[in-house]
């Protein structure tokens, strides 16, 4: 940009007129990325679609057996995904399981590792992440010291009502040592 | 720092590049008006930037796009704002291309050696065109639905391969969610794609040839870069400005009712740069229409297409001036006698008028609790009884029936009612009305009906006309018990206010006004000859009634004219729910925020 370049005997440059036009160009493009970036970024802003979890009712009691045993259900609630809400759809999946004593405990079935579907196989009595291969014992703590998963199966907050049984359904984020809501 | 920048200019000559973009020689220095081509490219900056942001919320199906869209504009924060800018600035930029199209002819900047780059600029105009087209059917609402309709059937009239050539444009033989992924294609991925080409062309031929410097000179000549770039630059900013004075003004682009393929909309027009097409269009009677829709818009273009040939004449560049501003003043006057029609026509200001208000019930809808449910938003306004009462009304009733004294949507009806009006029907003032002596014979009641001189009227006029001050007191008592029976949502706190009159007048019905002498009332009652007052007006009862008036609940044989809506098939249960609730005022309504 020296005069070398430029034989013709052409103004000097102007530091003013370089300034405003780069401030002036710069203003009028940030408007259309800026309103981009609100818009762009709104998700970090609203909260989950779903609101705070409520208890969903999940089965009654009499296809629970007191054995101890992990069994798999579905979650039926209403869905708000983004601009269409759907009453009474699967929104995920846990394991119930009811003591001798008669206590019911819910496990999430998503993997606290890396969010994979954890598998309950009954031979093995045990729950197996075909993923990374972190396996829990039936009542969801880690079997395994060198299990990837950093904490144990997420328990869900349990009601028996009568005769049926409720659960607040949430999901967890992956990866941590403490169970840190997604919501 | 200097050490860095060598290093990237030793991989990369930027050096040499910026060199080249910038410090372009402009003889006669920086002028206003160059700034109309790299405005464009600017307005094309912010399509592409806000377009891309808008893809990531859009969703092309015909049971998505309008919901998306719904979403965008009114859940995501600045959602409304960033559509508005993206459809202003496609108005600025149709404004924008027709001043550079100007400048270039009146400059004689089409002419050799610039033949091809002026040909690269209509390719580009018309593909802009093409976006603005694609894109107005995006949000799938009634308005870019039926506007869209006309363009895509105007190119099955294309001679040879129209039909085949519409299939293309539309994904088949109707509407639906492939005309939508084809047309999303062709908005986002196709045609930007060929402007980014074509623009690219057209600037590098530009740089080959030089800018086309208006004579005379009054200034010593200079350098793109910093002076004719700052013009450019407060170019851009007055872009912005006016479209963002737009957006606020207009509070964004508008998004009319979700599509609907049963519901007429005739306030559909193409956007206002294709107006003068459309009233063009107007001209040509049936079978001529290629003519106008096709032959002569492309000859047009092809006589823009030979101006740097024609400009080679003595003459030449003083046809093609004459022929720029005859097609543009043709535009102009005949986009103008389009509004004109349109201001003049009270049809026309109705059907907006009914545009705007369904626009506005379905994103009241959209927002309620319900929400939008999983069959398309098109659902919220087929099932709302706001929307759909007085639509069915009209069509179904008002031949008999009055609402308000018109047929329901505000029309006067000519012929004289033959049945009561409706409009109120389950309140305590429809009920005294019925119940007073100088009002039952009329029109209003049974003055239309062969009812007119039956026990009901004879009663009212007779017994009720010299009824004393006691008796008067049970009568405002039954009259609140039997419009309770309605359970309207608009008199639910008066009917608990006022529970204890309400249960003496169920009393009273029987033993004081001798309702139950004729009418069964809350005790089944087989010699009864006139309707059912038990659950009078409440929505079972509206529905029985349509679906079989002549019931023995109801009128029985004594029916003369009321069809059976149910049992004829004329109406579903569906639609006849929806009278009933909107002839008892129940429909979603939005709380006062």
């Amino acid at each position: 940009m020296s005069s070398d370049t430029s034989p013709d005997a052409l103004p000097r440059r102007c530091f003013v007129k370089e300034a405003a036009a780069v401030a002036l160009g710069g203003a009028a493009t940030l408007v259309p990325i800026v309103s981009g970036l609100v818009v762009w970024t709104d998700p970090l802003r609203s909260g989950s679609a779903n609101g705070k979890a409520s208890f969903s009712r999940i089965t009654g009691l009499e296809s629970l057996p007191a054995d101890g045993v992990p069994r798999k259900f579905t979650v039926i609630a209403d869905k708000q995904d983004a601009w269409t809400k759907t009453p009474n759809v699967p929104v995920g999946a846990i394991y119930l399981s009811r003591s001798a004593k008669g206590d019911v405990t819910a496990f999430q079935s998503i993997c606290p590792h890396a969010g994979c579907f954890v598998e309950f196989r009954s031979a093995k009595n045990e729950f197996f992440c075909p993923c990374h291969n972190s396996s829990f014992f039936s009542d969801g703590s880690i079997n395994d010291p060198r299990s990837p998963s950093p904490r144990p199966m997420d328990t869900l907050a349990v009601e028996v009502r009568g005769n049926e049984v409720w659960v607040r359904f949430e999901t967890f984020q992956a990866g941590h040592r403490e169970k840190i809501p997604t919501a | 720092m200097k050490a860095l920048w060598e290093w990237l200019d030793s991989r990369t000559g930027i050096r040499h590049l910026a060199q080249e973009a910038l410090m372009e020689k402009i003889p006669g220095g920086a002028r206003w008006r160059y700034v109309w081509g790299s405005a464009l490219t600017f307005c094309l900056a912010i399509q592409f930037i806000t377009g891309v942001v808008l893809w990531a919320a859009y969703s092309p199906g015909a049971k998505s796009a309008w919901e998306s869209v719904f979403y965008i504009q009114h859940e995501m924060a600045g959602g409304w704002f960033l559509r508005g800018l993206h459809h202003y600035t496609a108005q600025i930029m149709v404004v924008l291309l027709a001043l550079h199209l100007m400048q270039v002819v009146i400059d004689g900047a089409y002419k050799a050696p610039r033949e091809v780059n002026f040909w690269f600029g209509l390719a580009l105009l018309v593909v802009t065109l093409g976006l603005a087209l694609t894109g107005y059917l995006l949000p799938w609402d009634q308005k870019g639905y039926w506007a869209t309709k006309v363009a895509t059937n105007i190119a099955a009239i294309t001679p040879v391969f129209g039909s085949q050539i519409e299939r293309l444009i539309v994904g088949g033989s109707d509407y639906g969610n492939l005309t939508l992924t084809r047309f999303f294609a062709l908005h986002a991925g196709i045609l930007p794609g060929l402007i980014v080409v074509l623009v690219v062309g057209h600037i590098a031929l530009f740089r080959r040839h030089g800018i086309t410097a208006k004579k005379p000179f009054r200034k010593p000549d200079a350098r793109f870069w910093p002076d004719q770039v700052l013009m450019d630059a407060v170019a851009a900013l007055a872009v912005v400005f006016t479209v963002v004075a737009l957006t606020l003004y207009f509070r964004g682009a508008e998004l009319t009712a979700p599509a609907d393929p049963s519901e007429p909309y005739s306030a559909a027009r193409p956007e206002w740069y294709f107006l003068f097409l459309f009233q063009f269009l107007k001209y040509f009677p049936g079978g001529t229409e290629v003519w106008g829709a096709i032959i002569i818009p492309s000859l047009v273009l092809g006589v823009m297409a030979l101006m740097p040939m024609l400009g080679q004449w003595k003459l030449g560049h003083r046809f093609n001036l004459l022929f720029l501003g005859a097609i543009l003043l043709g535009a102009v006057v005949l986009t103008f006698e389009a509004k004109l029609q349109d201001a003049r026509d009270p049809e026309y200001w109705k059907a907006v008028e009914r545009a705007h208000r369904d626009s506005q019930r379905a994103v009241e809808l959209a927002k309620s609790p319900t929400g939008i449910p999983e069959g398309g938003a098109a659902l919220l306004l087929r099932r709302d009884p706001l929307t759909q009462g007085p639509r069915l009304f009209s069509q179904h009733c008002a031949g008999c029936h009055r609402f308000d004294g018109n047929d329901g949507l505000g029309n006067a009806v000519q012929e004289a009612a033959s049945a009561p009006d409706l409009k109120g029907f389950g309140s305590r003032e429809w009920l005294a009305g019925i119940l007073n002596p100088e009002k039952v014979a009329t029109a209003h009641y049974f003055g239309g009906t062969k009812f007119k001189d039956g026990k009901m009227v004879r009663f009212v006029q007779q017994k009720v006309a010299k009824y004393s001050d006691a008796k008067r007191a049970d009568l405002a008592k039954v009259i609140l018990a039997v419009s309770a029976e309605a359970a309207l949502p608009a008199q639910a706190e008066l009917d608990e206010r006022d529970k204890l009159q309400i249960e003496e007048g169920r009393v009273l019905a029987r033993d004081s006004v001798n309702c139950t002498d004729c009418h069964q009332f809350r005790k089944p009652d087989e010699d009864a000859t006139a309707p059912d007052l038990t659950g009078w007006g409440s929505r079972e009862w509206l529905v029985s009634i349509i679906s079989n008036p002549a019931h023995t609940r109801f009128y029985g044989k004594r029916n003369d004219r009321m069809p059976a809506f149910a049992e004829t098939g004329q109406l579903d249960a569906e639609k006849i729910g929806i009278l009933a609730d909107w002839l008892r005022g129940d429909w979603y309504r939005a709380r006062a925020r």
